[in-house]
């Protein structure tokens, strides 16, 4: 048998990205791992109720979707990416006995069932995307510590439950409460590892009727590691607030500020969420909105495809409420963009589908570039923005592929 | 007739839950990845037992390599912060080895 040769091997690397572009998940990531240096070397895994996610960490369990994923609105729940902060998580639930505990500051505590939270409350329903604060953490120059991200800890489902207004003007809100906190089932098993519990200011809860406590994932009930039987949805902001498993929630007379909120958790209280890279900010906030982001999906980084004939583009854009007015693609390094197709509008919080169709010249390496601007006239840089804890990543993003 | 015993109560039971009974979840994980092991090396007992009692290691093969500077504050976070219970000379035992390992010539 005849030895290969580099060249023989890029051939053969370009037709197993091509066979994966039609095959599965899992194919493709291991064709786009190899030239993506954060992805490269991640296992694929099948957690339960999860098809094969790429491994970032096994306890607590954190695990991304693959890109191919993101060339539609909807995010499998199968699909859907996991981050859990604290071990061990809960592994059962049983409803008989699980009750969401509603106490502080309240006139009436309330212990609610799952039926008591699907009957006492009109459902409401959101489209909305879920993104960790630290998604594409990995790509920061220079790096930071941290969950080493792709760019796979993203989704977007339809979530269904009852708005948490509703629940707490049920249970009564005292005058003088400031903010309300969240915990879940996820318990340190040692007293020293400061509990996973997040806050939200009274009034920001009570003037946006699409905070829900969601028991319904894409019409199904949450998976496990989602967050069954009921997680907090708070969109336009980042996942960090929208706690798993949730157990329990306190209405607090002061600004809550134990560990996941200070000193997790925070940005440099600056407009851009930014410093010099490198550099340590002088104050912070507590993260919040998401910012604007597009990404392309199809086709695959690296992909060989024939010069000179229209090829299909595909992905998703997205930002923390006001909504996606525009995405634009470059094929000149930016000197130059023009619109793409915008694909059905699921709501202001939703991922919004774009496709394109767009001409290799001639053969050789060529970058697309992808941009999107929202409803308020917010749009992504050339040049990424940086902050100590990684959060917030907003650049301009793109896809290399090869024509011949 | 234990068996039946035992389905004819699950049955009543799950009758008794209605429409929720079906919905109880119940999962179980896996065990930490191989890719996550740290790597051989002077000091690599030590490291692996002490962090694992707590979490998998692949948080630490995927950090960006740093100085020993960026491994003495991770460590000393998770004893001043998580409250490790990591005695003084693991302690430098624990350090020495991922800046060694996991660390970025000076």
């Amino acid at each position: 048998m005849a030895a290969l040769t580099r060249r023989d091997l890029l051939a053969l690397a370009g037709r197993a990205g091509a066979l994966a572009l039609a095959g599965s998940a899992a194919a493709a990531v291991r064709a786009a791992a190899a030239d993506d240096p954060i992805l490269a070397g991640r296992p694929l895994v099948r957690y339960p109720e999860k098809t094969d996610l790429i491994l970032l960490t096994s306890r607590p369990p954190q695990l991304e979707t693959p890109m191919t994923y993101f060339d539609r609105a909807i995010t499998p729940n199968e699909a859907f990416f996991v981050r859990y902060h604290v071990f061990p998580i809960p592994t059962s639930v049983d409803l008989a006995t699980w009750r969401l505990k509603v106490h502080g500051r309240v006139d009436r505590p309330l212990e609610l069932s799952m039926d008591d939270l699907r009957t006492k409350f009109p459902p409401a329903r959101v489209v909305a995307v879920n993104q960790c604060s630290g998604n594409s953490r990995g790509r920061f120059a220079p790096r930071v510590l941290g969950g080493q991200w792709g760019d796979g800890a993203m989704g977007n489902a339809e979530w269904v439950g009852a708005r948490l207004r509703d629940v707490l003007t049920l249970a009564g809100v005292k005058t003088g409460a400031v903010q309300v906190t969240f915990d879940g089932l996820d318990k340190p098993a040692f007293p020293t590892v400061p509990d996973f519990v997040k806050s939200l200011d009274v009034a920001r809860i009570m003037d946006d009727p699409d905070v829900l406590v969601a028991y319904q994932m894409n019409g199904r009930s949450l998976p496990m590691l989602n967050g069954f039987p009921a997680r907090l949805i708070v969109p336009g902001w980042y996942a960090t607030y929208w706690v798993k498993n949730l157990s329990e929630i306190e209405v607090v007379d002061s600004v809550f500020e134990k560990f996941w909120m200070k000193p997790g958790y925070r940005i440099p209280d600056t407009p851009c969420g930014c410093v010099e890279p490198g550099t340590v900010p002088a104050r912070t906030v507590p993260i919040s909105r998401m910012t604007v982001r597009s990404f392309v999906a199809a086709p695959e980084p690296g992909a060989r495809v024939p010069a000179g004939r229209p090829l299909a583009l595909k992905g998703i854009a997205f930002d923390g409420g006001a909504g996606i007015a525009e995405v634009q693609l470059s094929s000149d390094g930016g000197a130059t963009w023009r619109r793409v197709t915008l694909g059905a509008d699921l709501g202001r919080y939703s991922f919004r589908e774009w496709s394109a169709s767009w001409t290799p010249p001639g053969p050789g390496p060529h970058r697309v570039m992808v941009r999107a601007i929202n409803a308020i006239g917010e749009s992504q840089g050339l040049q990424p923005l940086w902050n100590p804890a990684g959060y917030m990543r907003n650049v301009v993003e793109h896809v290399d592929v090869v024509a011949s | 007739m234990r068996p039946v015993v035992v389905a004819v109560a699950a049955l009543l039971t799950a009758a008794l839950a209605g429409s929720t009974a079906a919905q109880d979840k119940q999962i179980t994980l896996p065990p930490d990845h191989e890719y996550g092991r740290l790597q051989d090396g002077p000091g690599q007992d030590t490291a692996q037992t002490q962090c694992q009692s707590c979490h998998s290691t692949d948080y630490i093969v995927r950090q960006p390599p740093g100085e020993a500077r960026q491994w003495e504050a991770v460590v000393t976070k998770m004893i001043k912060v998580f409250g490790a219970p990591i005695s003084e000379t693991d302690t430098r035992a624990i350090t020495d080895y991922l800046a060694r390992t996991y660390g970025r010539p000076r």
